[in-house]
């Protein structure tokens, strides 16, 4: 990626509130320590900061990273610097679709576009219908695999037969448009 | 009377109904009115802000314009909803601008957000607002049963004036005020892997692993928590995590509201433990 599109995305990703602070960054590496999923990261939260100051935006979003972060917000309370290193993780998160810059493994990400869609068709989850997008845009065969747990539920009648229903939902939609 | 705008949010709707059946049985107990927040929608938890910040705010926001039709303070069961109202709350109020076009979305529905309620979570509001009502009310003895309660991430982090963000201990005083023992285990406030469970399968239930065996070796015999995907990522998948590592784990998984309301008296089919998955009977009944 060239540098100037590089900068201007780095730059970007800084602005949701209290951004800036990132610049404050003392690499102690107390996020990465405490970060639950930090060994299934390419790219631990202290090193994703180093890179980004290295102009290396684009290598951050390719690697299986961000969309491991599970939301636990350990790093954030942590932090010596004050760093909200979690919304941060949001923020590339949404940079990297905004500017389709796709990692290498991409479940999280098509799970996240699998919740909208059907967030935005029902107003609520469909949890059979979310499962269903899912496994489609990935291993379908991974399906066969939760079959064991949709029958346990359906049993325990905790499986939802019919979708959810929103009166507002076509506001909601008309909204959803309309912000884009 | 107590009364509170209830928001259930999606996962207790159907597949954690055994949460919703408890938390209506125990505000009914205690005395408290439960009303559910009308045509209400998803907050559009974690997922939808990792895709779009304006648009999932303005989701959260639509649940508490309408509870701002009444005057009581907005009730969250789900840490993920109850997180994720908050920071868009937050979010509105320290933005004008945007707080302006929300608003102007919500008009549509003569709606309006103007941020004057408080967000508050299950846990927090049975402990400030009920605490003190509670040993009076308890009807069958728990007999010291060991317990381990755990928090996940959401109801402590980041912040809350409520409880400790690293080490919480508000949900250990109510389960020893019911008349059960609760057990120290360090993972007590780690994450159980949320959403991961689907994604990447592996990276995840190394994660509930480790909180189960920590849980086990304090002494547990059984686990309480008070979040849908806790409860589901801690129950559902440890035949998984025995296959996958050699364990032998048969750990109950109670929503807290399930312990607390068999303590004071309410029936087990109420409290919906008929449906949970693993069997709470040798625990409960002593
Ligand atoms: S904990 Fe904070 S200061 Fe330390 S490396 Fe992480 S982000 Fe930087
Ligand atoms: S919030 Fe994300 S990056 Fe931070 S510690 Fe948790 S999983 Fe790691």
């Amino acid at each position: 990626m060239n540098l100037e599109l590089s900068r201007k995305i780095l730059e970007e990703s800084k602005k949701i509130p209290a951004g800036e602070k990132i610049n404050e960054c003392i690499q102690c590496g107390t996020c990465s320590a405490s970060c639950p999923v930090a060994t299934a990261m390419e790219n631990t939260p202290r090193k994703i900061i180093a890179m980004l100051r290295a102009d290396r935006i684009d290598e951050v979003l390719q690697s299986n990273t961000v969309w491991f972060c599970a939301s636990c917000y350990s790093c954030t309370v942590r932090c010596p610097a004050g760093i909200k290193f979690t919304d941060f993780m949001y923020q590339l998160k949404r940079i990297g679709v905004k500017y389709r810059i796709r990692p290498k493994n991409k479940n999280g990400l098509k799970l996240a576009q699998c919740f909208c869609d059907t967030v935005r068709k029902y107003g609520r989850d469909f949890e059979p219908e979310l499962l269903i997008r899912y496994n489609l845009r990935t291993n379908i065969f991974n399906f066969f695999k939760i079959i064991p747990l949709g029958l346990k539920l359906f049993l325990t009648k905790r499986m939802p037969v019919f979708p959810p229903k929103v009166k507002g939902i076509k506001n909601i939609r008309k909204s959803l448009e309309k912000i884009k | 009377m107590k009364i509170y705008t209830f928001y259930p949010g999606c996962s207790l709707e159907v597949s954690n109904r055994p949460y919703l059946l408890s938390v209506n049985e125990i505000f009914n107990a205690l005395g408290a009115q439960l009303k559910e927040l009308p045509d209400w929608n998803c907050c559009g938890a974690t997922l939808y802000m990792g895709m779009d910040e304006i648009n999932a705010v303005y989701m959260s926001t639509r649940n508490m314009a309408i509870a701002e039709k009444d005057n009581y303070d907005i009730l969250n069961a789900c840490s993920a909803c109850f997180l994720t109202l908050k920071k868009a709350k937050d979010y509105l109020l320290n933005d004008s601008e945007l707080m302006q076009k929300v608003n102007s979305l919500l008009k549509e529905e003569d709606l309006k957000f103007t941020g004057r309620l408080k967000i508050r979570h299950v846990l927090e509001v049975i402990y400030n607002d009920f605490k003190d009502k509670i040993p009076a009310l308890v009807k069958r003895k728990l007999n010291g049963l060991k317990v381990a309660c755990y928090y996940g991430c959401q109801v402590v982090r980041p912040k809350t004036d409520f409880d400790d963000p690293e080490f919480p201990n508000k949900m250990d005083e109510l389960v020893n005020m019911l008349g059960a023992a609760s057990v120290f285990f360090t993972y007590k406030a780690k994450c159980c892997g949320g959403m991961l469970m689907t994604t990447s399968e592996d990276v995840c239930l190394k994660m509930v692993k480790d909180i189960l065996s920590s849980a086990q070796n304090a002494g547990a015999e059984v686990i309480v928590t008070v979040c849908p995907l806790c409860q589901m990522n801690l129950e559902a998948y440890q035949d998984t995590v025995n296959k996958k590592y050699k364990t032998k784990f048969k750990i109950p998984i109670l929503y807290f509201t399930q312990l607390m309301g068999y303590a004071l008296g309410i029936d087990k089919d109420k409290l919906g433990i008929n449906q949970n998955f693993i069997n709470a009977d040798k625990v409960l009944i002593k």
